[in-house]
């Protein structure tokens, strides 16, 4: 199985990683060439050093072959156009795209696109968190809308 | 008209002062701190300060009334792209205008539905083929709804087609010569019209009979 990872920063280094350990093939693809440093000194999957919305670089990476492609540069507007160009252009029907708006990810949530909103996550467990610990609130709760 | 202009660089801004000229309503969002000062003191409440692919800067600016006319000209084309979709996809707007920056995006507009679509780059280009001659096949206007396109083709002296009546050519199917420009007069061509080294000719057809057009009258 072959992954292609667009956007190699914190969080893009780290699934290319996991993808890998579970016995994908990875390329990754980021901007930046000193970002192949976060895929540490043993990295054996490939690296391509361009931008998402060149076709040409996502050609280089292998996206004809691939059977996925997660999609997390810094950018959510880019972000959405590369995981349109993926989804609808190459069509991988397993494109995941990181929309750090939550307001847009739900958007292109309906619109057919396979989001993931860290922001709605980090919103979600934080606030669970703070109910979790033993303080009592100081007044009754809303009720649910 | 009810106009949302996103993008308040010279572009966005040009565009909205004209269109309130002409009587329109607009209104304009501008990200830049300083450009929405000034923007600010000429368009007032119309102006709005803010990252215009974020939704709820979007609703501020009006856009679920919804605006006749979404123009989005920032320097990006990803904010342009995402701009344009969730206007139409989620607020329903009608008719979306976008700049293109790069050239080489436009292909992912058009893979996004967004048209009409403006790139300077573009309309230099086939200004510079219509002054420079060597270009013996230039492009004036493309219908892609329609899948039509409009070049010129200039006739010379070792042209296949020059000293032959229309009639007598094997034009590819899908196009047809619309005019014929001979000594600054420009003509409608008939069958037995025949070609003259110096003509310029203009024609419509399907993009992709280019070449097909191009052997018959130039065999270049």
């Amino acid at each position: 199985m072959k992954a292609i990872v667009v956007g190699c920063g914190r969080v893009g280094s780290a699934v290319a990683k996991k993808l890998t350990k579970s016995g994908w093939d990875v390329t990754a693809i980021d901007e930046n060439e000193e970002a192949l440093a976060r895929l540490g000194e043993h990295w054996s999957g490939g690296f391509v050093v361009g931008h998402g919305m060149d076709v040409n670089v996502l050609r280089e990476a292998g996206i004809e072959e691939a059977d996925a492609v997660v999609v997390a540069t810094n950018g959510d507007n880019t972000n959405i156009v590369v995981g349109q160009v993926a989804q609808k252009r190459f069509g991988i029907e397993c494109t995941v795209v990181r929309i750090l708006d939550p307001a847009r990810a739900e958007l292109y949530a309906t619109l057919g696109l396979r989001t993931v909103s860290p922001t709605s996550t980090a919103i979600e467990v934080l606030t669970e968190s703070v109910k979790a610990c033993s303080v009592k609130p100081v007044r009754a709760p809303a009720a649910a809308s | 008209m009810f106009v949302l202009v996103a993008g308040g660089g010279k572009v966005g801004s040009n565009v909205a002062r004209t269109l309130r000229r002409i009587g329109h309503e607009v209104t304009i969002i501008e990200q830049r701190r300083d450009r929405f000062t000034d923007l600010e003191e000429e368009f007032e409440h119309a102006a709005i300060v803010g990252d215009a692919t974020e939704i709820f800067v979007l609703e501020r600016a009006g856009v679920a009334r919804p605006p006749d006319l979404v123009v989005a000209v920032t320097g990006d084309d990803e904010d342009n792209m995402v701009i344009c979709q969730m206007a139409r996809e989620r607020y329903g707007v009608p008719k979306v205008i976008a700049r293109v920056n790069d050239p080489r995006n436009e292909p992912h507009f058009d893979l996004l539905g967004i048209s009409p679509t403006i790139s300077a780059t573009q309309m230099i280009m086939a200004l510079v083929e219509h002054e420079v001659p060597e270009h013996e096949l230039i492009h004036l206007l493309e219908l892609r709804k329609e899948n039509l396109e409009i070049v010129e083709v200039q006739i010379d002296k070792t042209s296949p087609s020059a000293g032959k009546r229309i009639s007598g050519l094997k034009l590819p199917s899908g196009s047809q010569l619309i005019s014929v420009m001979r000594e600054g007069r420009a003509e409608i061509p008939e069958p037995e019209t025949e070609l003259q080294p110096g003509d310029q000719v203009l024609a419509i057809l399907e993009p992709g009979k280019e070449d097909e057009l191009r052997r018959v009258l130039l065999k270049r």
